[in-house]
Order: C-alpha cells, then sequence, then structure tokens
C-alpha cells in the first residue's frame, strides 16, 4: 500500500514539476520567439559563461578547502610512497596549470565573441604554426610525465630478491582476507585450493606434506616489522579481489588460479602514524561527525570513537558483502613483531588430525 | 555517383512511397529518418530514463546507506525489505547503470541517432546503402533491450558482476545470485547487442564510402560524418572481440570448459575448473572496453564540431588537424587497453607500454580541445542551446580528460584504481560529455528530426542547472577518491575510516537528484515541442551542410529533385567576398574563389 502511495506521490510530483515547466512555456508564448538565439540571449548567456567560469574555480577553491585533506599525498607509510605522491603532485600541478588556463579561454571567448547582429566572424579556418605549438607543448609535458612515470613504476614493480624480504601470503576468499608467513624459514609452503582440508581445518589449500609449510603461520591480522621489505604473494580462491593498502600506496589483485605479486617496505609504525598530527587532525574530525552520530553508531554495534589503523581493503567487486572485506594491517618494531608471531600457531599445530 | 543513377534510385521510392501503411513506416520501417527517430526514442529517451533513475537511486542509497527508503521500497520491492536497498541489488543497479549507459545509451542511441539522420542527409544520398539490414540493426537493438530490462523480474535478479562483468564472479552463480539467470539474460542481451551494432556499423561504413554525392571528397566530409565513419571502423574492429569473450564466458557458465577459470573453491567444494585465466578475460574485454570510450566519445566531438563551428560562424579551426586527431585517437585506442589492468597481475613490463601508448592519446585529444576554442576565438557566437551543450562539452571533456593524465600513469594509478577518482574522472569525460553530445545534437536536429522548434528557454534552463550539477557531482568525487575510498561499496559505515567523506557524498547526492530533476524540463521541452513546437525554416540555425537542403517535411529518398551537388567544404562561414555568412556546400564556386583550407 505504501509503495503504491509513494508511487503515485512520485507520478504527482512529477506532473506538477511538468505543468510548471509548462507555465513557463506558456509565459512565453506572443513573444515573437523564433527560438532562435538572439542578440538578448546571447548577452545573458555570455555573461553567464563568466558566471559559470568562476562557479568552475570557485568549486575548486571550495573542494580544496573542504575536502583537502582527504587525498593521500602526503604521510605515506611505505618507502616507495613519497616517489608516487611526488608525481602525483607534479601530475596535479601540471593539470591544474592547464584546467584554469583552458578552462578560462574557453568561457572568456564564449563571452567576448558572443553573437551580435551585424557583426561578421573572423575567416581563420588553419594555422599551422599554432597547431604545431599546441602538439609540441603536451608531447613535452607529457614526454616528462612519462619519463618520471615509468621510474617510478619501475622502482615499485622491480623486487629486490637481494634485501632479503619477509615473504607473507595474502589470501582473498568471499569476504575476508588471511595472511601466511613463511615461519622461521621465510619460504611459503606449496598451496591449492584443491588441498583445502576443511575437516582438518587445512583452509588455505596448504601442503601438508610439504616441509617448508610445517612452520607457516596463517593469522587473521596483518603484522608488519618496520623498515624490513615485504614481499606479498597474493593468491584468491574464489573470484577476483583486490588487496589495496592506500597508506602504503599499494594494490594488486588476487586471482585465482595465479600468484600475484608486490613488494614494499612500511616505514611508519602504527603508533608514529597515530602520533602524527595530520592524522590526529583527521581522527579528531571523524569522531566529531561520530558522536552528532552516536545513538545510529550504537545501534550497529559499533565503537563510537575511531582510531587510527592501517586497513587492507578489497578494491575489486567480488560479491555481496565486498563493502566489507577488510583486515586490519599492523606496523610495529620487529621485536613487537617478533614477539607477536611467537605467539601464533604454526600451521603444523593448527591442524586438526 | 552519378546524376541518372540517382534519379533512378528516387524513382523507386516514389513508387514506393504509395503503397507505405502505419506498419512499415512507423515500425518496420526502413527510412533512415525514420529509423534515426526509433533509435532516439529507445536508446535515448526510454533507456536513458531507466539508466538515470538508477544512478539517483544508487546515490541516494551512498548518501543514505542502509535507511528505509521509500522510493526503494516501491521501485525495488522484494530487493528492499522494508525500504532498506539489499546490498545484491546495489550492486545490480551499479552493473545495468553502467550497462545501459554505456552500451545502450551513448553507443546504441548516440550513434544510432546521429548516424543514420545525418549520415545519408549529409553526404547527398538517397538512404543508408541498405535499409533493410538497418531495419534489422534496429530491431535487434530492441530486442536486446527488452531482455536487459526483462532481467530485472528473474528470481535471483539481474546481472551484478559489474558493468565489466569479470568472471569468475560473472561465471559463478554460486559466488552471487546475480550471476545465474540474470547474467545469462544479460550475454545473452549483450550477444545481440553487437550483432545490431555491427550491422549498424558495416552500414554506416559502406554508405560513407559508396554514396557520397558528387563533389563530396573525403576532405569536404562534415567532422560529423568523419567522427560517425571511424567510431563505426573501430566498432566493427573492437566489439567482435567482446562477442568472443562473451561466448567463451558463456562456454564456461554451460558447458564446463576452462577459459576463463581455474583453481577455484567456493561453499565448500573445489570446482573442476583448470588452466584458465580471468586475467585473459579482461584482455579481451578491455580490447573492446577501451575502444569502447572513444565509440562513445567521438560522434559527441563530431556533433560538436559542426554546432560549434556553425553557431561561432566561423570555419572549425585546423580541420586537417581534426582528421588527422580523429584517426589518432581511433588508432591509439585500439592500442591501450592494458591501462585497465596495471594491477591486474600482468607483467609489469607490459604497464610500461600501455602508460606509454595512453599518455599518448593525450596528445590529439589536446588538438582537439585546443582547436575548439580557436575556433571560438573572434567568432560571432549564437548561443543556442546547443552551442552551449557543445561549450559545456568542451569544458568536460578537458576537466575529465586531464585527470586520465593521471589514471593513465601506472605508478599512480596503483592508489588510485576503483576508487571514485576513476569514476569521477570517466563520468566527466565520457559520460557528461557524451550526454551534452547527445543534447546538443538533438536541439540542433530537432527541426530536421520533426519540422519544429524546441523552445529555447527551457533549452537554457535546462543546460545551465545540468553544467552546474554535473561539475557538483563530479569535481568533489575526486576528493574522495585520492582519500582511498573503493567504488562500488554498498555502504562505507565499516570504515570509520572514511567517516570524513560522507558530507561530501550527501552534497553530491544532492547535485545528482536536481540534476536528474531538471531532466524532465528537457523531457517536457522535446515531448511538447514534437506536437506544438514552432514550426521550423529549412535552415534554421544558417548551417552549410546538405541536411538542410532537403524540405522540412521528411521524405523517401530526401530530396525532390536531383541530389544536390557539392562544390566546396562544409565551413564556409563568413568567407570573405561573400554576402551572408555562410555558404552551403551546394553553392558552385564563384570565379576565382579558392578553397581556403586548403
Amino acid at each position: 500500500m505504501t509503495a503504491l502511495l509513494t508511487i503515485l506521490i512520485v507520478l504527482f510530483v512529477a506532473v506538477a514539476l511538468w505543468q510548471m515547466v509548462k507555465i513557463f512555456d506558456l509565459a512565453q508564448i506572443g513573444d515573437s520567439n523564433t527560438q532562435i538565439a538572439d542578440d538578448k540571449d546571447n548577452r545573458i548567456n555570455g555573461y553567464l559563461m563568466i558566471g559559470f567560469l568562476i562557479f568552475i574555480y570557485a568549486i575548486t577553491i571550495l573542494s580544496f578547502m573542504y575536502l583537502g585533506d582527504l587525498p593521500l599525498i602526503s604521510n605515506s607509510a611505505a618507502e616507495h610512497g613519497p616517489g608516487i605522491d611526488n608525481l602525483m603532485i607534479i601530475s596535479m600541478v601540471v593539470i591544474f596549470i592547464v584546467q584554469i588556463v583552458t578552462q578560462f579561454l574557453l568561457h572568456y571567448f564564449a563571452y567576448k565573441y558572443k553573437g551580435e547582429k551585424g557583426k561578421k566572424a573572423l575567416f581563420y579556418a588553419d594555422n599551422n604554426t599554432l597547431e604545431a605549438v599546441w602538439t609540441g607543448i603536451p608531447v613535452i609535458v607529457l614526454a616528462g610525465l612519462i619519463i618520471y612515470g615509468l621510474f617510478t613504476w619501475n622502482d615499485i614493480m622491480t623486487i629486490d630478491e637481494d634485501k632479503d624480504p619477509m615473504v607473507v601470503e595474502l589470501y582473498a576468499q568471499q569476504f575476508n582476507w588471511k595472511a601466511r608467513y613463511g615461519g622461521e624459514d621465510n619460504v611459503l609452503g606449496k598451496a591449492n585450493v584443491r588441498l583445502i582440508d576443511l575437516d582438518n581445518a587445512n583452509i588455505l589449500g596448504v601442503d601438508e606434506s610439504d616441509p617448508n609449510a610445517q612452520d607457516d603461520v596463517i593469522v587473521t591480522e596483518l603484522h608488519l616489522p618496520v623498515g624490513k621489505p615485504v614481499l606479498f604473494k597474493m593468491r584468491s580462491q574464489d573470484v577476483l579481489h583486490s588487496a589495496y593498502m592506500p597508506h602504503f600506496r599499494a594494490q594488486m589483485n588476487c586471482v585465482p588460479g595465479m600468484v600475484t605479486q608486490f613488494a614494499f617496505t612500511p616505514t611508519v609504525t602504527t603508533a608514529e602514524m597515530r602520533q602524527n598530527p595530520d592524522i590526529q587532525d583527521k581522527v579528531k574530525n571523524i569522531n566529531e561527525l561520530r558522536i552528532e552520530r552516536q545513538a545510529e553508531i550504537e545501534e550497529a554495534g559499533q565503537d563510537l570513537l575511531y582510531e587510527f589503523d592501517y586497513l587492507l581493503l578489497c578494491n575489486k567487486i567480488c560479491g555481496k558483502s565486498h563493502y566489507n572485506m577488510q583486515m586490519k594491517i599492523v606496523v610495529e618494531t620487529q621485536e613487537e613483531f617478533d614477539a607477536w608471531i611467537k605467539e601464533q600457531k604454526t600451521f603444523e599445530n593448527s591442524l586438526l588430525n | 555517383m552519378s546524376a541518372t543513377g540517382d534519379t533512378h534510385v528516387h524513382d523507386d521510392h516514389d513508387v514506393h512511397h504509395h503503397k507505405e501503411t502505419f506498419v512499415t513506416k512507423y515500425i518496420f520501417s526502413q527510412d533512415h529518418k525514420m529509423i534515426a527517430k526509433q533509435y532516439l526514442l529507445t536508446g535515448v529517451i526510454i533507456m536513458g530514463i531507466i539508466g538515470i533513475l538508477m544512478s539517483l537511486m544508487i546515490r541516494m542509497q551512498i548518501a543514505w546507506p542502509e535507511q528505509p527508503n521509500v522510493i526503494f521500497e516501491s521501485l525495488l520491492g522484494k530487493w528492499a525489505p522494508g525500504g532498506v536497498m539489499d546490498a545484491d541489488i546495489y550492486l545490480a543497479l551499479v552493473t545495468i547503470h553502467g550497462t545501459i549507459m554505456v552500451f545502450f545509451v551513448l553507443t546504441a542511441g548516440l550513434s544510432g541517432t546521429f548516424s543514420n539522420l545525418l549520415i545519408p542527409l549529409q553526404i547527398g544520398a538517397r538512404d543508408m546503402a541498405s535499409g533493410f539490414l538497418n531495419m534489422i540493426s534496429y530491431w535487434l537493438f530492441f530486442v536486446s533491450c527488452v531482455i536487459m530490462i526483462l532481467s530485472f523480474f528473474v528470481e535471483a535478479g539481474p546481472a551484478a558482476a559489474g558493468w565489466t562483468i569479470y568472471p569468475p564472479l560473472s561465471a559463478l552463480p554460486l559466488a552471487q545470485g546475480g550471476s545465474g539467470m540474470g547474467m545469462t539474460l544479460w550475454l545473452v542481451s549483450m550477444a545481440i547487442f553487437i550483432a545490431s551494432s555491427l550491422l549498424g556499423s558495416l552500414n554506416y561504413i559502406v554508405t560513407v564510402i559508396n554514396l557520397r554525392t558528387k563533389g563530396m571528397s573525403m576532405t569536404r566530409l562534415p567532422l560529423t560524418i568523419w567522427a560517425f565513419f571511424v567510431t563505426a571502423v573501430i566498432g566493427v574492429i573492437s566489439f567482435p572481440v567482446l562477442l568472443s569473450a562473451a561466448l567463451l564466458l558463456i562456454m564456461d557458465r554451460s558447458f564446463g570448459t576452462s577459459f576463463f577459470l581455474s583453481d577455484i573453491f567456493i561453499q565448500g567444494e573445489v570446482l573442476h575448473y583448470q588452466g584458465g585465466s580471468p586475467v585473459l578475460f579482461e584482455h579481451l574485454f578491455w580490447f573492446l572496453g577501451h575502444p569502447e570510450v572513444y565509440i562513445v566519445l567521438l560522434p559527441a566531438l563530431g556533433i560538436t564540431s559542426e554546432i560549434i563551428a556553425t553557431n561561432s560562424r566561423k570555419p572549425i579551426f585546423g580541420y586537417r588537424a581534426m582528421v588527422a586527431s580523429i584517426l589518432a585517437i581511433a588508432f591509439l585506442s585500439t592500442i591501450v587497453w592494458g591501462h585497465h589492468m596495471f594491477i591486474s597481475g600482468m607483467n609489469p613490463f607490459l604497464g610500461s607500454v600501455f602508460t606509454f601508448t595512453t599518455l599518448l592519446i593525450a596528445i590529439p585529444s589536446a588538438v582537439k580541445a585546443f582547436n575548439y576554442i580557436t575556433t571560438l576565438w573572434k567568432g560571432n557566437l549564437q548561443m543556442n542551446p546547443a552551442m552551449l551543450f557543445s561549450i559545456g562539452l568542451v569544458s568536460t571533456f578537458i576537466t575529465g580528460g586531464l585527470t586520465g593524465i593521471i589514471l593513465g600513469d601506472s605508478a599512480l594509478d596503483i592508489n588510485v584504481h576503483d576508487t571514485y577518482f576513476v569514476v569521477a574522472h570517466f563520468h566527466l569525460v565520457m559520460g557528461i560529455s557524451a550526454l551534452y553530445g547527445v543534447f546538443a545534437g538533438v536541439y540542433h536536429w530537432f527541426p530536421r528530426m520533426f519540422g519544429r522548434m524546441m523552445n529555447k528557454n527551457l533549452g537554457y534552463l535546462h543546460f545551465w542547472v545540468t553544467a552546474v550539477c554535473a561539475y557538483g557531482v563530479f569535481f568533489p568525487m575526486h576528493f574522495i577518491g585520492m582519500a582511498g575510498l573503493p567504488r562500488r561499496y554498498y555502504t562505507n559505515s565499516n570504515f570509520p575510516l572514511f567517516d570524513d567523506t560522507t558530507n561530501a557524498q550527501l552534497v553530491i547526492t544532492m547535485f545528482a537528484l536536481v540534476g536528474g530533476a531538471v531532466q524532465i524540463v528537457f523531457l517536457y521541452n522535446f515531448i511538447s515541442s514534437i506536437f506544438y513546437g514552432k514550426k521550423a525554416e529549412q535552415n534554421p540555425w544558417k548551417s552549410n551542410t546538405l541536411e538542410w537542403t532537403a524540405p522540412v517535411k521528411h521524405m523517401h529518398g530526401n530530396w525532390p529533385g536531383e541530389i544536390p551537388h557539392v562544390y566546396r567544404w562544409s565551413y564556409d562561414y563568413s568567407k570573405p567576398g561573400h554576402d551572408d555568412d555562410f555558404v552551403p556546400q551546394n553553392v558552385p564556386m564563384k570565379e576565382g574563389e579558392e578553397e581556403l583550407h586548403h
């Protein structure tokens, strides 16, 4: 019944809008209106073009004022992060210069050369020099960006095995994450989903007969020692997922049937990041907003106050609960890490039989 | 085409004219003008309304997550128990919104309407090369629309794996309800759609190559036709690849093959698939998927070129550079698909290659933008609604295109991939820009289609509110994306980390609702003008192209007598030595007059 009523109401609102437009329309009858722009239209819309240019600039400035602290272009927590952030800032500067200048020219010309009866436009069909200039400038600027970008990309994607990275498997399934450490030998045991044996609590399909697998450690919270290179090996058991760690400027898809990889070195511990003034501002801001929505949040059974943590998010559509597929990441000192991993069960000991 | 040949064709049509019944005139019509109107009504108006309504529901869910909403309750029925939208249907809405807007509205709707209407009229042909194929093409499109909409009424819901339908999610009903019957219908609908699109494209290509009137050399073609022509070529090259991907996916789904699937454990069982790779699907999908962006955008740019020149009363600046950049974009568009897959697990070296080719595309795009701006310079701008939408298109094309420099850069893509940054980018550069192209085209060629004028003041209202809302929606969205917020999340309430984006989300939804509502103004203007609009003159915009030399009242064969011959390019606006500020293409050169653009 309510459904029917709402449909009716929506319908009536639409009809009302329609009628309002109609009145607007009828009000113009009697005008000797040809429906072709005349000088008055050209003038008004010319001014509106300038108005719109101001609007574009205003929304840019307002976005920076109110949303400017959202972008992750500082405070990266990985060694390669500043490289990406610098490239991002340079690209943004280029973009904003081009944006401001071209939008100005476009809208200013639209205003400046608004039509008038009797005026004649300039017949100007071609100018090879001009065109060479604005083909050349993008070529040079883009060449710079491409070269910088490719060096950055190469640095990130080239995995330096000499640095003896800690090997960690990120294992994705609908809708949660697991992490597997190589253990004492830092070598992951072989694994395949065909070896999954739920009755034996072998949930990742690790090869029970592989000697390298015995000391593997499987956890649901990712701990990383600060300053130590980590080589992630990603696996998925069902559909595509994407391991997205925004604070570390890291992301790689998890693809069923293959192992993908990504490596980085965390540089800031969780505790240090929580002391960062920017992060503290952000957390304070978030908590103010959360206190406003106190009832709603408590009803949902969440903690009212937010405390900063690094996160691993799923960033590839993976089904119904895609929106809540996350894992906490803790970056800590080597000692803290060693103490933590000692408490975890090894694979051998986690099996039921 | 010789003059005698033309007369002959014309006679044929005249005989046919008398036998015309309601069915052959309005339903199974083979006349390109009627088919264009059919595409406009089905592809742009009806599918457009459905697609936009879905986007508004998506925005409402994002702004007020998991809260009861009577609109959801009434429109979504069992998928919004108590008015709270279900997470599955959210993904379905995202999926079908994307599919409808990209394929049905901005591919079939845009090309179907304007290629059909303008190719024969602007090149001086009696009709398409094959009216029959053209009719089949429309009706296949109609069937695919019906099937896509029907998928909302199957038990487990419509396809919900995103418009990119990456397997295994799209292949396994166990992974998602929508991957059952809903996905089957999606694939069937798309297969029919592709057949329709290919028939249409082949027809456009053949028509442009063979049926140009006397004097219409390729270098005198209006840029609209160049754009439609090249679009059709890209479609013929890339759509078959999507068809093969869809067929292989159907094989995997229904016949147990393993093209895209391997080593899967789901809901307690190991599936038999072995040796396939989802990455292969991604390659096949994006081999169409990226050219598709230009299949959507190029016709809009073609329309803009024509409208900006006409309303500036100036030749389009750098005609040859414009043609060259269309060709360059078309070529590059087929070798950049990998920039959607930087982090798919493919070899990082490939990432470098695709970064290189992708950023190259910025060069012809920049040339186009600068040429539009220069066309305005020292013009005599007639601010008709079509002109406003064209200027608006250039604006959003620049704003949206610039962020492509970030996304095309593999190193930067790592952190903004699949976030709202991407959503903002592609909506501006291809969604909004192409929609503006559609609107510009409708306002400009409405007199040609219906013999009446649309109301300009409603057009102004429509443009300005839409333009403000488009920026209001998509500009702040970049910032949310750069905060790391992934797209396609049903709600962000499980991530307190993103709580500081909620106010921005609310503002965006407000802009979206206003922007959606103002489309009613357009709808009203469109429908009422068909019946009550002011009668149009033969050439209301004082344009040079041939379509305005045909009589206002539509007829088979387009021109009553001989097809006009062409003596000049279509951009002789404000040419020195002429009294009027336009010289139609069928006006012979004066003695001693030169073709100045060469």
